[in-house]
């Protein structure tokens, strides 16, 4: 497969970020989310940045893959900078070609912007990288288990998620096989009028629903031979645990959000 | 069409942690008109090796030549769509790839993608549903609304209908019933012998390779292990075993055989009732066949 975006992808790793408990990876991602937003000066921006780069450091991932698996991602980045840019028409011109004038306003909430985005994209992909999907949907159904009081269905999300993230790989690679079954009986995906191309959609798609049906319906009753009969009374095989390592993170993650307050402040 | 491999390797996702080998400098040659077996342990790089065949991936390194096209790390053939219009491949499974309304619709699909005209896919109907063991009343039924080995068929009637030159078969009688097996794989080795088609058959069963390949050649890690005439190659135990891999059932009968009666009855692709024949002239005292 040459998926070039990696968002979603796990690389199998023994670092620190690895080894944190999920819940305690999805608290920091979701507040770092929150305060990306409350950035406002210079130092707050470098407080963030150093932040989120030495958490990327931390996974021991080569930064060449993360960087060239956002690739995709680029492309908005640069959008949005640009858009920003042309759009802005505070301060000092900076520069001047035909009707389009560059202001200096501009240039910084183009990058101000731009990196807030880079940011977010970066830690949240962070998540995804260092902690297996099972973690991820473990750690939702720890997190939203007081919602149960109120009859939400917990487990049966969770259920949901993780089946579904299991199936996204094997509906790749099925996608993939059954591409290469029908381009070599001719169909051509890559070149042609978009109408053709669109056409040449079907012969992958029915047969992609239809292995999906048969797949499901397997599934359900394998889990039913297996006795399974929903949440209740289930126990775990991996238990979550919050460890030292948890509470070092989460004690360095509260003095990055003060300080950023602090710079907030008095900036 | 002569293929020709040379010095091959295939690296899957390049430059990643997932990097991984499934081809190395592999270098082989299949003659127009031959019946070759690729045998190897999953993992070996069958798969891999088959979808060179009509330019679905491009090497690493190295260079794939398939009758007069030639496909390298940086060049592939303008024409490829008339290279798989040559090189029909039956994928493991092809019932997976099913999806018009009607059989007759399925069939039709690879001719009409490569421009053939509606009369001559009439008439290579025509010619094709008695070979795979197809009736005419199912031609306008759902192929979904099939049996599994009828499926099947259908989707080998499918890659026929485009009139391949050379036929690459991935497993094609992977998850059928005895009967079917043998069925599909005779109806392959006629094709190939009346047509003389090209076949290549990628395949776990030491049997099929031994019964129906003129030549053998065995995959081990991405690496050519060893290469030859099926009864050669096929009657090493020791260099067998070592990459998982057995010795087919009727060259372990002979061998113990001898190891037990001392007498060797040699191997020429002979079915059981003429070996049957040969021990019972052995019992009665006179030479073997």
């Amino acid at each position: 497969m040459n998926n070039t975006l990696i968002i979603g992808q796990y690389v199998p790793g023994v670092s620190l970020i690895h080894r944190l408990d999920p819940r305690t990876k999805m608290t920091v991602i979701f507040v770092f989310i929150l305060i990306v937003f409350l950035a406002n000066s210079l130092a707050s921006y470098a407080i963030i940045t150093v932040f989120a780069l030495a958490a990327t450091f931390a996974t021991r991932i080569p930064l060449r893959f993360i960087f060239k698996g956002l690739m995709p991602v680029w492309f908005l980045i640069g959008f949005t900078f640009i858009l920003h840019l042309l759009v802005t028409k505070e301060g000092p011109v900076l520069l001047e070609i035909f009707t389009f004038s560059i202001h200096l306003d501009g240039l910084i909430k183009g990058l101000a912007i731009s990196l807030r985005f880079f940011l977010l994209i970066l830690v949240t992909s962070l998540l995804t990288l260092t902690t297996t999907p099972i973690e991820i949907t473990d750690a939702i159904e720890d997190m939203l288990a007081p919602l149960q009081k109120i009859k939400f269905p917990v487990h049966e999300l969770a259920l949901m998620m993780s089946i579904s993230l299991r199936f996204i790989p094997t509906l790749m690679q099925e996608a993939e096989k059954i591409s290469k079954a029908q381009a070599s009986r001719g169909v051509d995906f890559r070149t042609g009028p978009v109408k053709e191309r669109l056409k040449a959609i079907v012969p992958l798609l029915v047969p992609l629903f239809v292995s999906s049906f048969k797949r499901a319906e397997e599934l359900a009753m394998a889990m039913e031979a297996r006795g399974y009969h929903g949440g209740e009374g289930r126990t775990k095989l991996r238990m979550l645990k919050i460890q030292k390592c948890d509470w070092l993170a989460l004690g360095l993650f509260t003095l990055v959000v003060l300080g950023l307050l602090l710079t907030r402040h008095y900036a | 069409m002569d293929i020709i491999f040379e010095n091959v390797t295939y690296v899957y996702q390049p430059g990643t942690p997932f990097a991984h080998k499934a081809l190395v400098d592999l270098s082989f040659r299949v003659s127009s008109g031959s019946f070759v077996a690729i045998i190897g342990h999953t993992g070996s790089g069958k798969s891999t090796l088959i979808q060179h065949l009509n330019g679905l991936i491009t090497p690493t390194a190295g260079e794939v030549t398939v009758g007069r096209f030639h496909i390298t790390p940086d060049k592939k053939p303008k024409d490829m769509k008339e290279l798989r219009s040559r090189v029909g491949i039956v994928f493991q499974y092809p019932e997976h790839q099913l999806f018009a309304e009607t059989v007759a619709k399925d069939i039709a699909f690879g001719p009409e993608n490569f421009g053939v005209s509606q009369v001559e896919i009439d008439h290579r109907m025509q010619r094709i549903l008695p070979l795979v063991g197809l009736s005419e009343e199912l031609l306008e039924r759902s192929p979904f609304e099939l049996s599994g080995g009828q499926m099947r068929r259908v989707a080998i009637a499918g890659v026929l209908a485009v009139n391949p030159e050379v036929i690459v078969l991935d497993e094609p009688t992977a998850g059928l019933d005895p009967r079917g097996q043998k069925e599909i794989m005779d109806m392959f080795y006629k094709l190939h012998h009346a047509e003389n088609m090209t076949t290549i058959l990628v395949t776990h069963s030491m049997e099929d390779a031994l019964k129906y390949a003129d030549h053998v050649i065995i995959l081990n890690n991405g690496r050519k292990y060893m290469e030859g005439l099926p009864e050669d190659v096929l009657t090493r135990e020791d260099t067998l075993t070592k990459v998982q891999l057995d010795v087919p059932e009727v060259i372990r009968f002979l061998q113990r055989f001898e190891q037990k009666f001392g007498q060797s009855i040699p191997y020429n692709r002979q079915d059981i009732p003429d070996i049957a024949r040969s021990i019972q002239r052995i019992i009665k005292g006179c030479a073997p066949l």
